[in-house]
């Protein structure tokens, strides 16, 4: 190993004191609510989403646990209506649509960026407090009469049932601003505050994606706001436009409501991309392959998802024109999501891969994503969704889809940066064996529901036939494994910021430029400016035993000029 | 937009109060600003793009309701409001350009003049869905069937060309009330199958007897059979189409309220911000080299205007 | 997508729009707004037969009108041509929505599916109305 010549400029590797880095320049409850430093609100983020997750997941296991059996196991029909539409609202509302853009990228967006802030932080914090509010409120229709609707919300049931679906229509209106004001940020940020130099081609691809993923929620979200907005003025003034019994249409709901939901898929998944291109290409150590290409093809999913939202619409009596052209455009999709896969496939080949954590669940990412997207093919044909719809199969797929794709690409992400976001590295035995955990749990969990599904088992039914006792009870178990799984991860993530190994600047050797400042960074991000080297040029960088992480070449720092005279 | 870094920032933030510690130059800071309010003005669209769907979609179904609601809608006082706002954004126009040259008084003037003129605009609103409630002119389950010709009594509709408001001194009409019930029309088996959240309008059942039904005979004879009469006289004429009401009128008012209503809300909010930039121009924080703000809550202000250019002629101008 | 790194000057100036194209702009507003409340009494699209004439040339007025607030009013002819991007954007995915929506609703047409009451009420025009009652 190579010894760094001290008298080079090398970006500082710890902070000089404790009081420099972002999470302790400052104490107490109101350094952190008032707060317009993107890292802390990310952090924040983090832990509000986290806590949606635990929720969340406590109703799967409900749901799993119910299950176990035909006829009732632990509770009554109508609580089990409750349970998975809660289980439904809470972790796409509060998880999966905030958790990457909002958590991960409010973190590392700017740094990534060379930026020391998001463009308008004022509205991210606001961003963050609507959120909170939002949760609360969708939290407040548990304790007034529960929502029984499905997370689709679908017309008429959802303007005559008695459970509280105006309140919660109220919070998804408000989770919605949050997202907008996120996205607006993003955007201008991007646009606007890169560093000198940071050119568009130069954006690691987790921007590129973040950029996609803004877009969309920038021009999908406000029709959902809509879309709430009329059916809480239908249950309070009954105003009719969704209401056959008034002369109201309401498969024009169902329009709207996929007119955002379907592009809220790649909201979801969109960002996942990012993480698992940066992912697969730190960890095999080679440039990515086709960096224009997974650029180009996250816009492209983010425009074509605008285009397929009939597909949810095939069995809703819809007109057969319109159908054919929503089938044909949804295979039209699945061609820049295939793009992106063989990308990442090729970039691995001849890399030389380390088998991490993060590198395990950007692995298990390809498989699962793989299954979800290959079966969504199926549901995308008109004829074959006749058969599919509203069963199992369809369940099983946006699980892998929504989970296998975005929780996994998450969980990689969260495990990536980690180190930089607390300064402290985790257990990498025991974060190895939960992500076999979670990849061999959640595929006993879902895979068996694509035959129940193909056998005509129907989703959201709270009983079956005992011919599918089997399918239920090896699902159950694989989500009481996932389920274990986690609380693995919590431990280990809690030990390690209690004891774990002080992170290094950059443990990965990953080449983008958060990586370049300090583990958990400054509070202005860059104590100086970063060396700019391209995204994925890992030739830039070389392992320093003593430091125990990876540094820039000495003969990189000196070419890059600028950081000469801030060290001088 | 990038700034090489020659361009000397700590300078910046020296001179700059109002330079945010993330901006390198008070150039960024204004682009960002204007960039990000485009970005926002776009969700805007979508939000009333929603609504223009429905719009479009209830127009295709129902023309009939469209035609027949359009008789109710006062296209001068429509147009009076449109006016209104037009002038309200040449004076936010002309403060923008006011805070661009430094003209502080002509700014707060301008400023003082757009808010009289969101101020106005809600005036006549208000004046409007006044008419529209006492007539029973609403939305789903709120809406009271024009067939008895109440409204014109109460000299309702528009299309005279006279002004809504000439009504004054006679009697104030009558608030909604429930129409007599049409189920007593229909046998009684027919009458028990409907829910009673479904409203019947009045005189909207087909035959008589055991043979009454809800729903329109199939079809009627082709006009041409018919021997042409001569056409009657105006107002007789305008009579006989507002007694002559299609079902489910009410679907067209729900859209007008919600979207004029959503508009209304949103040059409440535009009033607002127009205040608060009021507020900081009086203490004098805006010049030449600072009026992001200005520019900011007028692009709102017009964004507000441009989406009612285009709800004037689709709600008021129907024939 | 990357214009505004090509062209634009480093630092841009502000461009202040002249009082007499704000106040040419006003009055073409009114103008436009006083001639498509009058058009609207002119039945024009029943005059040479196409009804829909009338909705077309409202809308075509509005749309007029809508450029020049967006193009003179809100800046956009002297900036960023990117904003106008962001505005063609948006217009463009509302299209879409309502485009799509409206393929499905032509297709399913209540009054085109046998044996379903068509909307008969209104006559096309007020000359074909039955005798009142």
């Amino acid at each position: 190993m190579t010894t760094v010549d001290a008298s080079l400029p090398q970006p500082v590797q710890r902070p000089a004191s404790d009081s420099e880095n972002y999470l302790t320049h400052a104490h107490g409850f109101l350094s952190w609510a008032f707060t317009l430093d993107h890292k802390r609100i990310g952090v924040m983020y983090l832990a509000s989403t986290l806590a949606a997750f635990l929720l969340g997941g406590m109703l799967a296991m409900l749901i799993r646990t119910e299950l176990l059996t035909p006829g009732q196991t632990v509770m009554d029909a109508d609580t089990y209506n409750n349970v998975f539409t809660l289980h439904g609202a809470v972790l796409i509302f509060l998880f999966l649509i905030p958790v990457i853009p909002a958590a991960l990228g409010n973190f590392v967006l700017p740094m990534m960026l060379g930026a020391k802030d998001v463009a308008f932080p004022r509205m991210n914090l606001l961003s963050y407090w609507i959120y909170a509010t939002g949760a609360i409120m969708l939290l407040g229709v548990l304790l007034t009469g529960g929502l029984d609707t499905g997370w689709t919300f679908y017309t008429p049931y959802s303007t005559t049932t008695n459970t509280s679906v105006g309140l919660a229509m109220l919070a998804v209106f408000v989770l919605g601003f949050g997202n907008i004001f996120t996205g607006v940020n993003f955007i201008t940020t991007i646009h606007k505050l890169r560093a000198p130099g940071q050119t568009w081609s130069k954006l690691p691809l987790f921007i590129w994606a973040q950029y996609a993923t803004s877009v969309i929620q920038i021009l999908a979200t406000p029709v959902l706001g809509i879309t709430v907005l009329l059916i809480f003025v239908e249950r309070t003034m009954g105003i009719g436009i969704f209401d056959p019994n008034l002369g109201g249409d309401p498969v024009l709901f169902q329009h709207f409501f996929w007119f955002y939901s379907h592009p809220a898929v790649y909201i979801m998944v969109l960002p996942a991309m990012g993480v698992i291109s940066e992912l697969i290409a730190t960890f095999s150590r080679k440039p990515i392959f086709g960096y224009k290409a997974i650029a180009g093809s996250s816009l492209a999913i983010a425009i074509i998802g605008f285009f397929v939202w009939g597909h949810h619409m095939f069995t809703s009596g819809q007109s057969t024109l319109a159908g054919t052209i929503f089938s044909f455009l949804t295979y039209a999709v699945a061609i820049p999501s295939a793009i992106k896969v063989f990308n990442w496939v090729a970039t691995m080949y001849k890399g030389s891969i380390r088998l991490d954590a993060p590198m395990i669940y950007a692995l298990s990412f390809l498989w699962l994503f793989g299954i979800g997207g290959l079966t969504g093919l199926f549901l995308g044909n008109l004829g074959v969704d006749l058969h599919l719809h509203d069963t199992y199969f369809v369940v099983a797929h946006f699980h892998y889809v929504m989970v296998g794709g975005t929780l996994a690409a998450f969980l990689g992400g969260l495990h990536f940066w980690w180190p930089k976001m607390f300064g402290r590295m985790y257990n990498e035995k025991l974060a190895r064996v939960a992500a076999l955990m979670v990849f061999v749990g959640f595929n006993l969990t879902f895979f068996v529901q694509f035959i129940a599904g193909t056998k005509g088992m129907p989703r959201r039914y709270f009983n079956y036939l005992p011919e599918f006792t089997i399918y239920h009870q090896i699902s159950s178990i694989g989500a009481f494994l996932t389920g274990l799984a986690f609380f693995v991860i919590l431990y280990y993530l809690v030990v390690s910021l209690i004891k774990g190994r002080p992170a290094p600047a950059n443990p990965w050797g990953a080449a983008s430029l958060d990586w370049q400042t300090t583990s958990p960074p400054h509070p202005h991000n860059f104590t100086s400016d970063p060396v700019l080297i391209g995204p994925y040029e890992y030739s830039a960088l070389m392992w320093n035993e003593e430091i125990g992480g990876y540094v820039l070449r000495p003969e990189v720092a000196a070419r890059a000029g600028h950081g000469q005279e801030a060290q001088a | 937009m990038n700034h090489g870094a020659g361009a000397a920032p700590e300078l910046h933030h020296e001179e700059r109060p109002e330079l945010q510690p993330h901006f390198e130059t008070p150039e960024q800071q204004f682009e960002s600003g204007k960039f990000g309010m485009w970005v926002f003005l776009a969700t805007e669209i979508l939000l009333f793009g929603g609504l223009f769907c429905a719009y479009a979609v209830y127009r295709a179904l129902h023309p009939e309701v469209f035609v027949y609601a359009s008789l109710f809608l006062d296209r001068v006082l429509g147009g009076i409001n449109t006016l209104v706002l037009i002038c309200s954004s040449l004076t936010m126009a002309l403060g923008v350009r006011a805070a661009q040259l430094g003209q502080r008084r002509l700014l707060i003037a301008m400023l003082s003049v757009t808010l009289l003129g969101g101020a106005g605009f809600l005036g006549i609103k208000y004046v409007e869905y006044e008419h529209k409630w006492k007539a029973g002119l609403l939305w789903g389950t709120q809406y009271r069937s024009q067939a008895d010709g109440h409204a014109l009594e109460h000299g309702e509709p528009g299309t005279h060309g006279t002004d809504a408001a000439s009504h004054d001194g006679s009697a104030p009409p009558e608030p909604p009330a429930p129409a007599a019930d049409p189920r007593a029309a229909l046998p009684p088996a027919a009458a028990a199958a409907l829910p009673p959240s479904v409203p019947i309008p009045e005189g909207r059942t087909f035959g008589d007897g055991e043979n009454a039904s809800l729903l329109p005979p199939a079809a009627i004879g082709p006009t041409g059979m018919r021997a042409p009469e001569p056409p009657p006289a105006a107002g007789e004429q305008l009579e006989r189409r507002i007694r002559h009401e299609p079902r489910n009128v009410h679907l067209f008012f729900g859209i007008y309220f919600v979207m004029t209503g959503l508009h209304a809300l949103h040059v409440i909010v535009g009033m607002a911000l127009i205040g608060y930039v009021l507020f900081r121009s009086l203490r004098g924080d805006f010049g030449p080299r600072y009026f992001t703000p200005v520019d900011i809550v007028g692009l709102y202000w017009h964004l507000v205007d441009l989406i009612w250019i285009f709800l004037f002629p689709l709600l008021y101008l129907i024939e | 997508m990357s214009s505004e790194h090509s062209a634009a000057p480093a630092a841009p100036e502000v461009h202040v729009v002249p009082i007499r194209v704000l106040v040419g702009v006003w009055l073409a507003l009114i103008v436009l707004t006083v001639l498509t409340v009058a058009a609207s009494w002119v039945d024009f699209g029943h005059l040479v037969g196409e009804p829909w004439l009338n909705l077309v040339g409202a809308l075509t007025i509005a749309v007029v009108k809508g450029s020049l607030v967006a193009l003179y009013f809100m800046h956009l002819r002297y900036e960023n041509p990117f904003h106008g991007f962001i505005l063609v954007t948006a217009l463009a995915f509302v299209g879409l929505l309502i485009g799509i929506a409206m393929i499905d609703v032509q297709a399913t047409r209540p009054d085109l599916i046998p044996n379903y009451a068509p909307a008969l009420e209104t006559p096309a025009s007020p000359t074909d109305l039955p005798p009142a009652p």
